[in-house]
């Protein structure tokens, strides 16, 4: 692992509609590292990976990609982003190759597609196990394989930096597993990651460090927090506290 | 084909065959990002355009595209900029296309709302010799774009937010694939009509979606039902002396309506082979144990 960092975000303040989001955020990620932004709904974390990637305009603060100003960055053939998965697919339909393969455009020239780009669009689909569904609709496809497909298009360009936003948020296990399966091979490789995350779940093993974000401040930077107790075992029950009184607490059912 | 024997009837079947090209190629992205009435709303705009080429005596063709382009560009900018809630503004400068286009050909010299007729509803038959050059630059321009540019079109169609991390310049798109379908607008103006633009820019891909799963065999079964039903419209026009532009609209529905129904049974069977694929993976009913035991009681 060099020092060379990759994402970095220095006293970084944002607002969405004239609401502050964030309040002065650092964080720097280096070369091979796997982080995890935490926090409860609202804390901002998703704001921080989209002004990351340019889509959230920053009111004062520096962000830097690979050591570049982000203003004049421009090589996102090195960045993969997996946005949050939304519901909406496009209103016309699609198949999957041709999802994936809108990945591939940051490597190809003029969007003219060559042979090695569809070589690497099927090693894409190969990776989260979706080469089998490769001329089937996306909108024919489950909310874990639709996810998986998102993390393929991410992959299609062979990046050095991941960025992923709730990637296991609404994904079936079997999805989990091979979602978990594929960021552990992009690691190994030397890709670093940046993920949004609601809790560390399947992932945990993964991460090197945790950012916790609350109310647009960063809270807490360090290793990921310790599970405790019977949230330390994996499938333990979710007890929400905005449920109603007297609600039956979900059961995962793996703990019995 | 006594029917290519007239002058008029060749250009007429000319321009129909090229909007039945670029409308439903351009369509085709305004509703993969679900703005399918963005033609209907630069339609209403070119209003003002043909208006302002009657008044000032230029040429209502090009002056359309002008105003139709400015309209489709100023709601893009609306659409990002996004200050005032984005319909309310779409619907001003809709409706106030409308009355511009009404206020200046009144205005015009000798200009009544009986010239504004044959913009608003088509008007094959009067296509002339420097209309058909006009249409021919404005398709080739449409065509140029909307299959040059597919994969990036695409990519900002169906996932804005990715598209920019892959490096498109998403905004030139946006503004390119607006003013795109506003040239397409004032090349069928003169066939199918201002007010019915839309239809084509629509329905066809909707009638093709009832078939397809890709988005490459949508595009080309939309550009083929779009060929299809706007030289049948103007052959059927020429024989039974029905208006063109409605036949074409009305012919775009029927081809829809019978894909639909042909695509029942399609859909049918290949949710069956999928479930054939996939066995046992979720099995396709609930199970019911037969005997229920203690463990079974939910308390209330």
């Amino acid at each position: 692992m060099s020092d060379e960092s990759v994402i970095s975000l220095r006293g970084v303040r944002a607002e969405l509609g004239s609401r502050p989001v964030l309040r002065g955020i650092d964080l720097t990620v280096r070369r091979g590292q796997v982080v995890a932004l935490l926090g409860a709904n609202g804390s901002g974390k998703s704001t921080a990976v989209r002004t990351v990637i340019g889509q959230v305009p920053v009111t004062d603060g520096e962000i830097e990609l690979f050591g570049t100003p982000r203003r004049r960055f421009r090589d996102w053939a090195r960045v993969g982003y997996v946005p949050q998965r939304t519901t909406a697919a496009g209103g016309v339909p699609a198949t999957v190759t041709e999802v994936v393969s809108s990945g591939r455009l940051s490597r190809a020239r003029f969007g003219v597609l060559r042979k090695a780009d569809h070589e690497a669009v099927r090693r894409a689909l190969d990776l989260v196990g979706m080469a089998d569904r490769a001329k089937d609709s996306v909108n024919a496809l489950s909310g874990g394989q639709h996810q998986r497909v998102l993390i393929a298009r991410a992959l299609a360009a062979e990046p050095d930096l991941l960025i992923m936003d709730e990637p296991m948020a609404g994904v079936d296990l079997a999805s989990q597993e091979v979602l978990a399966e594929t960021l552990r091979g992009q690691v190994a490789a030397g890709t670093t990651v940046l993920l949004v995350l609601h809790e560390l779940g399947p992932l945990e093993p993964l991460i090197d460090r945790a950012v916790v974000l609350r109310d647009g401040c960063v809270l807490h930077d360090g290793p990921p927090p310790e599970a405790v107790g019977q949230h330390a075992l994996p499938g333990h029950d979710h007890v929400h506290p905005h449920a109603p009184a007297g609600a039956e607490p979900i059961r995962t059912g793996l703990l019995s | 084909m006594e029917i290519l024997n007239y002058a008029f009837m060749q250009r007429a079947l000319l321009a129909a065959v090229l909007v039945g090209i670029t409308a439903p190629a351009i369509g085709i992205y305004l509703v993969q990002r679900r703005q399918a009435l963005m033609g209907d709303g630069i339609g209403h705009v070119a209003m003002t355009g043909v208006g302002l080429g009657f008044l000032l005596s230029w040429s209502p063709v090009w002056m359309a595209t002008l105003v139709s382009v400015l309209g489709a560009v100023l709601m893009e900018l609306i659409r990002w900029y996004g200050k005032t809630r984005g319909d309310i503004a779409l619907a001003m400068l809709f409706y106030g296309g409308m009355a511009g286009g009404v206020m200046f050909i009144n205005l015009a010299p000798g200009g009544s709302n009986a010239n504004l007729t044959s913009y608003l509803f088509g008007s094959l038959s009067t296509v002339s010799e420097s209309d058909v050059t006009a249409i021919c630059l404005l398709a080739a321009f449409v065509v140029l774009v909307t299959v040059g540019l597919r994969r990036q079109l695409f990519a900002v169609s169906q996932d804005e937010e990715f598209a920019r991390v892959t490096g498109l310049p998403v905004r030139a798109l946006n503004l390119l694939t607006a003013v795109t379908a506003a040239v397409t607008v004032t090349v069928a103006m003169r066939v199918v009509g201002l007010l019915l633009v839309s239809a084509l820019m629509v329905v066809p891909v909707a009638a093709a979606q009832q078939l397809t799963r890709s988005f490459a065999a949508t595009f080309a079964i939309a550009v083929a039902l779009g060929v299809g039903a706007t030289t049948g419209g103007t052959v059927t026009s020429y024989y039974q002396d029905v208006p063109p532009g409605a036949t074409i609209v009305l012919l775009t529905i029927g081809a829809f309506i019978a894909l639909s129904v042909l695509a029942a049974p399609l859909a049918r069977r290949r949710a069956r082979a999928l479930a054939a694929a996939q066995p046992a993976a979720d099995p396709a009913e609930c199970k019911i144990p037969a005997t229920r035991g203690a463990a079974d009681e939910v308390g209330v």
